[in-house]
């Protein structure tokens, strides 16, 4: 059922095009690294033509500080600047928390547009496209930490804990939102449509950040609600970060959201890449 | 070239279901080296679910594929280092710039920055995209968006290369273009699985062609085999005189030996017509009974016209649903 190669009309080709696809030779297989580092790469060019995604960042933590210090800071915590300086570090978990969704909406618009179906074909680590989108957003996440620090500052916060501590309690969120952020992963690659993953997760992230010490402290919670804001890995991320800042953290609250970010990646990280490659 | 194999793509027997789909049922397929092998079929008739396992995107529920010898499924890391896909849908991030994203791709192939970046200038070059160079691809017409995705296929120039419907929706200029890039692989050596609803397309470039049909090969051929099992061509008269119409579907059947239709338009007289001897014939036998004939056309066959003449029903509705992506 073969047949003699065709006889393409060679007047039709022109010579860039010819020269352009004579490129037969295929470099060697990029490390796992590279890869990743390429994905990196490509979520910053992204921002530098769309800077807006970044700043877009800073609304919803911007809104909550400002309305949760003036409007219910003094009812509970007897002063705006009491509850500033509790509630601000809480507040950069949940911001980067909401954040993580948009990693996995992002993945799951782009599987359904087609625009992965050339990057599975290609023979390199595939997991680098997602550890690359995660990374790469951290960009967005320091963007917004930073810049709600910053707010706080003008407000009146003041962290004891200094730059240091502050620099920590930076990578302790980046790592908390690299971990998180395989949840929404996972979540990207089997609903439908990026707006399902958007709703679930805001039905998921609402009761998991109030129910929590971010804005309240548990003790003052009915004995149920305590106990589930106790054990609510959230609660542990908001008091590392707030140890961080005020110079009061411990090693085991600090060793406690470490733990939770690796079990959490070490669960939907492959669970990621198994529905990934199986993903059709 | 290291082909354990003389054929780029053997298949047997290949089946995917979706639900009570069956979107690929039974196909067998033998694609020869360096040629342009066509998959002709309307929407839904597995044309794209063929490619996807093909190109490992997909895993067969039953039957086999290998490409270059390698199995898809089992040695799906080898057969990945002798493709390229260009899907159905664009497949370039809309975000970033057309050199970018060809950066991007040539950088997953193990290019460092610098030869992904000046690999990229070439290709832009070649594919007539060079002034557009720091716009988003988002911004890009059609046709340039469908070549950027084709550049992007052949950074590394691929032994097989698979084109799902390259020119659908493209204005003719572009098509053209794509053409000829077509026509450009194939004289590198590259082998090329094109799928197309056109028959037009698949007669212009493809060096065989297999029609398929409700995830089933119907008929398979070089494109003048294919034609001759369907027929010349149609036949389509407009008179001057609407009032003659009677006489002249009798003097047409009555010359060409076959059944003549009317259509919407009064004026307008169809018939299918195996041999294009007759149809001089035919106009002629109306104009010496002075039935005058203001137009005429001879069409190649239709896809629909080499569906109804292989299968017996017309591109029907029912197999008009969504291609599973």
């Amino acid at each position: 059922m073969t047949s003699s190669p065709a006889t393409p009309s060679q007047s039709g080709v022109d010579e860039n095009l010819r020269k352009a696809l004579a490129a037969h030779s295929r470099p060697s297989q990029p490390n796992p690294l590279y890869a990743s580092r390429t994905f990196v790469w490509r979520a910053m060019i992204g921002f530098k033509h769309a800077p807006e995604q970044v700043g877009e960042a800073i609304v919803m933590p911007f809104m909550f500080v400002l309305m949760f210090t003036y409007l219910f800071g003094g009812a509970i915590a007897g002063s705006t600047g009491e509850y500033l300086h509790y509630f601000l570090p809480g507040i950069l978990v949940m911001t980067v928390l909401i954040m993580t969704v948009n990693t996995g909406a992002a993945l799951n618009s782009e599987i359904a547009k087609g625009v992965f179906d050339r990057f599975r074909t290609l023979p390199f680590w595939q997991p680098a496209t997602i550890v690359g989108a995660l990374v790469g957003d951290a960009v967005r996440y320091t963007f917004a930490i930073v810049m709600t620090i910053g707010l706080g500052m003008v407000l009146g916060f003041r962290p004891d804990g200094g730059v240091g501590g502050a620099l920590l309690a930076l990578v302790i969120l980046l790592v908390f939102a690299f971990s998180v952020g395989w949840i929404f992963t996972t979540l990207g690659m089997v609903v439908r449509k990026p707006e399902s993953i958007s709703n679930t997760s805001m039905m998921l992230l609402f009761p998991l950040s109030f129910i929590s010490n971010i804005f309240t402290k548990p003790e003052t919670m009915p004995g149920w609600l305590e106990a589930v804001a106790r054990v609510n890995p959230v609660s542990h991320a908001a008091t590392a970060v707030r140890g961080l800042l005020h110079g009061t953290a411990t090693a085991s609250q600090i060793g406690l959201v470490l733990l939770v970010s690796a079990l959490l990646t070490a669960i939907f990280a492959p669970l990621t890449m198994y529905l990934y490659r199986r993903k059709q | 070239m290291d082909s354990s194999s003389d054929f780029a793509i053997e298949t047997s027997k290949l089946v995917k279901t979706f639900g009570d789909t069956r979107a690929v049922d039974g196909v067998d397929l033998l694609v020869g080296t360096g040629v342009v092998y066509g998959l002709l079929g309307p929407n839904g008739a597995g044309k794209t679910t063929t490619i996807r396992m093909l190109a490992t995107l997909l895993r067969p529920d039953s039957g086999t594929a290998r490409v270059f010898g390698q199995d898809v499924v089992r040695d799906a890391a080898a057969v990945r280092n002798r493709i390229s896909l260009t899907g159905q849908f664009v497949s370039i991030d809309e975000g970033i710039s057309g050199h970018e994203n060809l950066v991007l791709i040539g950088r997953l192939l193990g290019h460092s920055p610098a030869a992904a970046r000046s690999r990229a200038s070439e290709l832009l070059e070649a594919f007539d995209l060079a002034e557009s160079v720091g716009k988003p691809a988002g911004q890009y017409s059609g046709g340039m968006r469908r070549r950027l995705d084709i550049a992007a296929s052949i950074i590394v120039t691929p032994d097989l290369i698979f084109l799902d419907e390259p020119t659908a929706g493209l204005d003719p200029r572009s098509r053209n273009h794509v053409w000829n890039i077509v026509r450009a692989l194939v004289a590198e050596g590259t082998t090329v699985l094109l799928t197309t609803q056109y028959l037009d397309e698949a007669d212009q470039l493809a060096n065989r062609i297999a029609v398929i049909d409700h995830g089933r090969i119907i008929a398979e051929g070089t494109s003048p085999e294919l034609k001759s099992s369907v027929g010349y061509g149609a036949l389509r008269v407009r008179l001057r005189d609407h009032e003659r119409r009677s006489e002249a579907e009798q003097l047409l059947s009555q010359a060409l030996a076959v059944p003549v239709r009317g259509a919407g338009d009064p004026a307008v007289l169809f018939a299918r017509v195996p041999n294009p001897d007759q149809v001089g014939r035919a106009l002629a036998a109306l104009s010496d009974a002075d039935v005058g004939v203001v137009e005429f056309t001879l069409g190649q066959p239709s896809l629909d016209e080499v569906f109804l003449a292989l299968t017996g029903h017309p591109v029907a509705e029912d197999s008009r649903k969504e291609e599973v992506a």
